[in-house]
C-alpha cells in the first residue's frame, strides 16, 4: 500500500519538473512549428546555459544577474548558430536539419566538456528556506523554479500574442511564403525565434542547475523528453507540449515511488508509444480535419 | 529492371574485384595497429550499409541502429558463454537473429510514423533498450558488460583452428563482402524497388497497391539483421559486449557515416566510416578526448555544403 503523502510529494515534484521540461520543449516546439527544424541540440543549449550560468555566478556571486546573463548570451548564441549552420538548410528536406543539429550537439557537448572538464558544477540556490511538506522538508526553492518558469512562459505568451515580432512570428508558422510577400522579413524572424528557443533553453539551464550538478551530459536527458513531449503534445503546437511536459513528467515522478529515476523514464517513453499508436497527431491537440 | 537493360558494367566488377583484393592483401602489408584498424573499418562499414538500406533507399532516418548493433553483441555474448563448448556459427545466428526479433519490435510501432517522427521513435526505443541493458544487472553485466573467450573458427567437432589477427580480418572481409552482395541484390530486386518507390512518393507507392506498412517493416528488419551481424563480428573481435555501444551515439555514427560517404549507394557508408574512422584517429592524435568537435564541424559543414556525400557523384554507377 502506497501512502498518499507520498503520492501528492511526487505529485509537487512532478509539476515542478514539467514547469522546467515546459520551458525546455516550448522553444523547442516553436523552433519546430516555424523551420520544420527539429532540433537535436536543444538540451545541450539547455546545458550550455547552466554552464553560462556557471560561470557568470562565479563571477557576479548573485544568481539572478547570472540567470539574465545566461540568458542573453544563450539568446546571441542561438541567433549566431541559426544564421552560419541552418539559415543555409532552409527549404530542404527537414531530416537534414536533423543531422545539422545533430553536428551542433557534438560541438556544444565535447566544447562543454573540454572548457568545464568531467566534474559537475553548482550554482547556489539563491532561496535556501525549506518548508514541511507531509513527512519531508521541501525546499521553497522548487517552487520557485516552478513558478519562474511559468512566469516566461506566460511573458512568451503575451509576447508572442501582441509583441511586433510574436505576430511575425505567427504569421511565417501559417505561412511561410504569404508572410514573406507582405513584407515580414522572414529570415530574421527565424533567428529571433532560434534565439528566443535558445534562451528558454539557458534559463531552464541555469534554474534548474542548483537542484543538480552542471554536467556536460546532463543535455541528451532533456532532447528526449523534449522530443516526447512535442510528439505527445502534437508537433507545433505549444499549449499542447506544456500540458504534455506536466502529463510526462507527473508519470516519471509516480513511477519513482516504485522503480528508480533511470527506470521512470521508461514510462514516459511508454506513454509516447501508445499515443503513436493511438493518436499520432498528439493528445493535447484537437482532432484535425 | 527489365531484361534489357544491360548489368553492372565490366568496370565495376574490375574496380570491386580490384578493392576487395587490395583489402585482403591489407593486413600483409600494414603494420599491426592498422590491420586491426582495417578489420575495424570493414565492421562499422558494414553497420553503416545496414543503416544505409533504410537511410537511402527506404528514405527513413533511423536514429536507433544501435540497439540492432547491441543485439547482436549481447546475443552472441550470451550464446558464446551458455554453449559449451564456443561455437562460432550458433554465435552468429543467435546475434542476428536476436537483432531481427527486435528490430521487428521497433519497426512495429516506428513504421507508422514517418520523416522526423521516425526518427524520433526509433531514437526513443533505443533509449528504452539502452536503460533495460545498463539497468539489469544479473543479466547484461550492467556498465560492466559481459566478456568471453573468442570462439574458435571451423566447425565443431571435426576441425576448428583459433583465429589469429589476419584470420579474422579475412573472416570479416568474407562476411561484409557478402553482405554487400546481398544488400545490393535486395536493393535491385523488385522488392528493393518498391522501397525505392516508397521513399520517392510514398501515397502513390500505397495508390499503385502496394502494403507500404509490410514493405517499411521487412526492410527495417532486414537493416536489423546486418547492423546485427555487425555488432556480432565487433563482439567476436573484441570479445566482449558492453551497454555504451547502445547509446543513441552509436546509432549517430550511423548516420554520419552515411551522410560522411552518400547515401544510396552502399559503397559510400562503407567510405564514410572508414573517412570517420580516420578523422577520429587523426584528431584523437591533436584533441586528445574532445576529437568530436572538429569532427562535429566537419560533419555539420559536410550536410550543409555537401549533401550528398564523398562518393555522391557516382551514386548511378554504383546502384547499376
Amino acid at each position: 500500500m502506497i501512502p498518499v503523502d507520498q503520492i501528492l510529494v511526487q505529485i509537487v515534484n512532478g509539476l515542478v519538473n514539467g514547469m522546467i521540461l515546459a520551458l525546455v520543449a516550448s522553444g523547442l516546439t516553436l523552433i519546430f512549428g516555424i523551420m520544420d527544424i527539429v532540433n537535436f541540440a536543444h538540451g545541450d543549449l539547455f546545458m550550455l546555459g547552466a554552464y553560462f550560468g556557471t560561470t557568470a555566478f562565479l563571477t557576479t556571486g548573485n544568481f539572478w544577474l547570472a540567470l539574465i546573463a545566461s540568458v542573453l548570451a544563450m539568446a546571441l548564441l542561438g541567433a549566431v548558430l541559426q544564421a552560419t549552420a541552418l539559415r543555409p538548410l532552409l527549404g530542404r528536406d527537414p531530416l537534414t536539419t536533423i543531422l545539422a543539429t545533430f553536428g551542433l550537439s557534438l560541438i556544444i557537448q565535447n566544447y562543454a566538456l573540454w572548457q568545464y572538464g568531467p566534474v559537475p558544477r553548482r550554482i547556489l540556490e539563491p532561496v535556501t528556506g525549506h518548508f514541511k511538506l507531509f513527512y519531508i522538508e521541501y525546499p521553497w526553492y522548487r517552487l520557485v523554479i516552478a513558478f519562474m518558469s511559468a512566469a516566461i512562459i506566460g511573458g512568451l505568451y503575451l509576447f508572442m500574442k501582441y509583441g511586433k515580432h510574436g505576430i511575425w512570428i505567427r504569421a511565417t508558422t501559417q505561412d511561410r511564403f504569404m508572410a514573406e510577400a507582405m513584407g515580414i522579413p522572414v529570415p530574421w524572424v527565424h533567428t529571433v525565434v532560434f534565439a528566443i528557443g535558445a534562451a528558454m533553453a539557458a534559463a531552464a539551464g541555469v534554474l534548474f542547475g542548483p537542484t543538480v550538478g552542471v554536467n556536460h551530459a546532463m543535455g541528451f536527458d532533456f532532447t528526449l523528453r523534449a522530443f516526447v513531449v512535442v510528439v505527445v503534445g502534437g508537433m507545433g503546437n505549444l499549449g499542447g507540449s506544456i500540458l504534455a511536459s506536466i502529463f510526462i513528467s507527473l508519470l516519471e515522478s509516480l513511477a519513482t515511488i516504485w522503480v528508480s529515476p533511470a527506470q521512470a523514464v521508461i514510462v514516459s517513453f511508454v506513454a509516447l508509444i501508445i499515443t503513436l499508436l493511438v493518436r499520432p497527431t498528439g493528445l493535447f491537440v484537437p482532432t484535425p480535419k | 529492371m527489365s531484361t534489357t537493360t544491360t548489368g553492372p558494367s565490366r568496370a565495376y566488377w574490375t574496380s570491386f574485384a580490384i578493392v576487395v583484393a587490395a583489402l585482403a592483401a591489407s593486413p600483409l602489408v600494414l603494420p599491426e595497429f592498422w590491420q586491426r584498424f582495417a578489420t575495424e573499418i570493414l565492421i562499422w562499414g558494414l553497420f553503416a550499409m545496414s543503416s544505409d538500406l533504410l537511410i537511402g533507399y527506404t528514405g527513413m532516418v533511423s536514429f536507433g541502429h544501435s540497439v540492432f548493433f547491441g543485439l547482436g553483441m549481447y546475443g552472441s555474448a550470451a550464446a558464446l558463454l551458455i554453449v559449451k563448448p564456443p561455437n562460432l556459427w550458433i554465435a552468429i545466428l543467435v546475434g542476428v537473429v536476436a537483432a531481427a526479433v527486435v528490430a521487428m519490435f521497433v519497426a512495429f510501432f516506428s513504421t507508422r510514423l514517418r520523416d522526423i517522427y521516425f526518427s524520433i521513435t526509433t531514437l526513443v526505443f533505443s533509449q528504452i533498450f539502452y536503460v533495460i541493458i545498463f539497468t539489469w544487472t544479473d543479466v547484461t553485466g550492467g556498465e560492466n558488460g559481459l566478456t568471453f573467450r573468442q570462439p574458435p573458427f571451423g566447425i565443431t567437432g571435426l576441425y576448428t583452428i583459433p583465429f589469429t589477427q589476419n584470420g579474422l580480418h579475412w573472416f570479416v572481409l568474407g562476411t561484409v563482402t557478402v553482405s554487400y552482395l546481398v544488400l545490393r541484390r535486395i536493393t535491385q530486386s523488385p522488392f528493393g524497388t518498391v522501397l525505392q518507390s516508397i521513399r520517392e512518393n510514398e501515397p502513390r507507392t500505397r495508390a499503385i497497391g502496394y502494403h507500404v506498412e509490410r514493405y517499411k517493416i521487412v526492410s527495417v528488419m532486414l537493416s536489423g539483421c546486418f547492423a546485427g551481424l555487425a555488432g556480432v563480428l565487433y563482439a567476436i573481435q573484441n570479445k566482449f559486449a558492453a551497454p555504451d555501444f547502445v547509446l543513441f551515439l552509436v546509432s549517430g555514427e550511423a548516420v554520419i557515416f552515411n551522410v560522411m560517404g552518400g547515401i544510396g549507394t552502399l559503397v559510400g557508408p562503407v567510405v564514410g566510416a572508414a573517412f570517420y574512422l580516420l578523422m577520429k584517429e587523426v584528431f584523437s592524435r591533436v584533441f586528445y578526448e574532445y576529437y568530436l568537435i572538429p569532427v562535429g564541424v566537419i560533419f555539420t559543414l559536410m550536410v550543409i555544403f555537401v549533401p550528398q556525400g564523398l562518393l555522391g557523384a557516382w551514386k548511378r554507377a554504383l546502384n547499376r
